[in-house]
């Protein structure tokens, strides 16, 4: 995309379920650092959710249901973005395979696949951003979830962004390819085993001694929140788009305002 | 053996409980899959090598007939004999006849999966067979009367201390009665206690991990060389494996070996590959008298032209527990069958059924890392997702989570409802979670989510309700 063409990029934010339920702040990153890039943004009001948790429960007919859904409210902008790795891979991999056979959508899921992102591979890849003018004094360190990172091949996007906001510097965490052991309904339906997971996570997250975790999924960020916060870590936790638009002014994920 | 999968939850909660079988994961995570890493990237075409071992066992799989029966006619041509075994069943009783042939009383064993998964030491005992395991690994759970908890390292769960116990209690009667702590010396003493056993046996068990159809050969890949004394100083080699382990030529055999060894320990070979071809000829100056190879089909053949077939492309390196954080949280026999970890997860509800494994493909997160490091690109994630929604059709699952994946669904079909609902709960737990310090710490219908971390609040107002109401 080229930002000084006369015809701006209309994209459609996917705002995910676990940002539009829990944190809001990051949809608005979201928009900010879009609408930064030179976009426009929608939000069509028929969306929901991607389908993940019936998808991953083995529930295909609930699933098809949601996906057509989500096609149909998306298909008609130039590209579709979400702040979530896994919720675009949902999109982009899993849709098409979902209708494999049916002509008709599996056409319309693969038109939808080719223009959807995640928000940060988005901005460097597509857009062509390649700063922001967020500053935010202190060490930060990242985890790479697993969908994002294996599904997506989002690895270097976030850290060369980050690497532009003032202030920052990354302590990288030596197991940042290991799952949190959040899984959607994995850390209900296993919740001891998800727990041992994230208690190893936490673990070396305290080790780096960053005074702040970022991630690009939610869930991740909830799970490993929810275990720093078990713990009485002083680390806070926010999603990598807050940091990015600059708005870290929100109390962090699992905490109120300071009093 | 007995599977125990319906235990899984139980299992686990003991197992992450266990303060050895932590210390013993953790050498395992430090260990293999450092060392998987190095290998991998001290190659420049190994992603190459990937590829062709994945393109040549699905030519395979597309022409398994052809090459057994190649196989086979290889196999008598050399003076062997091959046994086509359709069940578990079957292959034990084969294997038995055969012993009883050999008026065996004891047999010594090489490493086997395939022998596990038909329970053969138990029914040899249970007839009056002794199977002596001769891997140090399996030598040492059978002392400890445990299975196999990974594929290629049974006793990985162990540490050095609790081997230390086992020695110290079972080599007594050999005189050995110093409680060694070196893992040389260990080793040294199993070696002494099993020498004689090797000479006394009648018959040499072996697995293989690969059937040559082009010149009727078995090979194993070991890193102790007890797999070829089992099998040089018996009377017969019997050999179990199974029908998926055929390929073409010993050309072929060479690109997965550069794949296999790499992918599971990190070595660029094993330090034996050991190639059997045929009893004792004339003029030879040792060798089996008798060589018998039992291939075990088990279902196997069932999966071919199924969107499971994939499955029949593992070649048993072990990768993908190694690098599963489930596995490694929770070990091997918690998964309660065989085959433990991610293949485990997708074979064997194939094996026991999906009402009987349902656990296993449901206990994962997908994060993919089974896919990543798999050396025959096996779509794991895709294959447990199959079992998960054969288990739904079958409304095998938890009636309280089919309940609530339904119940979410209903809404999430339904935006404007969608909207609505999740507004209204947004601002009460909002609220709530404001005076909460941000947080709870318990939550009805999540106390499996609040048990061990706590829940973050919202923020309250949903991003549709803000963005609808004009805010920007």
């Amino acid at each position: 995309m080229n930002t000084k063409s006369a015809h701006r990029a209309n994209v459609g934010l996917f705002v995910t379920c676990l940002v539009d339920l829990y944190r809001p702040t990051v949809g608005f990153a979201a928009v900010k650092l879009l609408l930064d890039a030179g976009c426009t943004v929608e939000v069509p009001e028929s969306q929901t959710c991607c389908g993940q948790p019936a998808y991953n429960s083995g529930d295909r007919a609930d699933t098809k249901a949601i996906a057509r859904s989500t096609i149909a409210a998306f298909e008609d902008f130039d590209y579709v973005v979400a702040p979530s790795g896994s919720c675009a891979a949902m999109l982009k991999h899993h849709y098409p395979r979902l209708f494999e056979g049916d002509v008709d959508w599996e056409l319309r899921a693969k038109s939808l696949a080719a223009k959807t992102h995640e928000l940060v591979s988005f901005l460097t890849d597509i857009a062509g951003v390649t700063e922001v003018g967020a500053a935010l004094q202190g060490s930060v360190t990242y985890h790479d979830s697993c969908s994002g990172l294996r599904e997506l091949k989002v690895k270097d996007q976030p850290r060369r962004l980050l690497g532009t906001v003032e202030g920052l510097s990354l302590r990288e965490l030596p197991t940042a390819e290991t799952c949190c052991g959040f899984g959607g309904t994995f850390c209900i339906k296993y919740a001891d085993v998800s727990v041992e997971m994230v208690s190893r996570k936490a673990e070396d997250i305290r080790a780096t001694e960053a005074d702040l975790l970022l991630a690009g999924d939610m869930g991740c960020l909830l799970n490993m929140a929810g275990r720093l916060k078990r713990e009485g870590s002083e680390i806070q936790v926010r999603h990598v788009a807050e940091v990015l638009a600059g708005m870290t002014d929100r109390p962090a994920i699992g905490e109120t305002e300071q009093v | 053996m007995q599977s125990e999968a319906l235990n899984f939850k139980n299992a686990a909660r003991g197992a992450i409980a266990d303060p050895n079988l932590r210390q013993a994961l953790s050498n395992l995570e430090t260990g293999f899959v450092a060392a998987r890493s190095r290998a991998a990237a001290g190659l420049d075409e190994f992603e190459a090598m990937r590829d062709a071992a994945v393109d040549l066992k699905n030519h395979i799989l597309a022409n398994l007939d052809f090459y057994l029966a190649r196989f086979e006619e290889r196999v008598v041509a050399q003076g062997g004999t091959v046994h086509f075994c359709a069940t578990a069943e079957e292959a034990r009783q084969t294997i038995l006849n055969l012993c009883r042939d050999y008026g065996a009383k004891t047999v010594t064993k090489g490493k086997s999966m395939v022998a596990e998964e038909i329970a053969l030491n138990p029914f040899l005992e249970a007839n009056g067979v002794e199977p002596i395991e001769t891997d140090l690994g399996e030598y040492i759970i059978q002392l400890a009367e445990e299975p196999p908890s990974h594929i290629i390292g049974p006793a990985v769960h162990k540490t050095k201390d609790q081997v230390s116990d086992l020695f110290h209690e079972h080599h007594g009667k050999y005189g050995k009665t110093e409680r060694l702590t070196e893992p040389e010396d260990l080793v040294n003493e199993a070696r002494e206690v099993l020498r004689q056993k090797y000479f006394d046996a009648d018959v040499g068990i072996t697995g293989a991990n690969f059937l040559i159809a082009e010149t009727g050969s078995t090979i194993i890949v070991t890193n102790e060389g007890n797999g070829d004394l089992t099998q040089m100083l018996t009377p017969a080699h019997v050999v179990i494996s199974s029908i998926d382990k055929v390929v073409p030529t010993l050309e072929d055999v060479s690109t997965i070996l550069r794949v296999l060894a790499r992918s599971a320990t990190g070595q660029e070979m094993s330090a034996y590959t050991t190639l059997s071809t045929g009893p004792k000829r004339d003029g030879d100056l040792d060798g089996p008298g008798g060589f018998h190879v039992v291939l075990l089909d088990n279902g196997r053949s069932d999966l071919l032209g199924t969107e499971k077939q994939d499955m029949l492309r593992c070649i048993r390196c072990g990768a993908c527990m190694n690098h599963c954080p489930v596995y490694l949280a929770v070990g091997g026999h918690t998964y309660g069958w065989v085959y433990p970890g991610p293949i485990g997860a997708a074979l064997d509800p194939h094996f026991l059924g999906i009402e009987e494994a349902h656990h296993l493909p449901n206990a994962s997160t997908f994060c993919g890392r089974c896919q990543e490091v798999c050396p025959m690109r096996i779509p794991l994630p895709s294959i447990m997702r199959h079992w998960r929604e054969e288990a739904f059709e079958k409304k095998i699952s938890a009636k309280s989570e089919r309940f609530g994946v339904k119940t979410w669904a209903f809404f999430a079909r339904r935006p404007r409802l969608y909207r609505l609902a999740t507004r209204i709960a947004m601002r009460l737990m909002g609220r709530a979670g404001s005076v909460r310090g941000g947080r709870f710490e318990s939550l009805p219908l999540a106390s499996g989510w609040t048990r061990g971390r706590d829940m973050p609040a919202p923020e309250g107002r949903t991003f549709m309700d803000r963005w609808t109401a004009g805010e920007r």
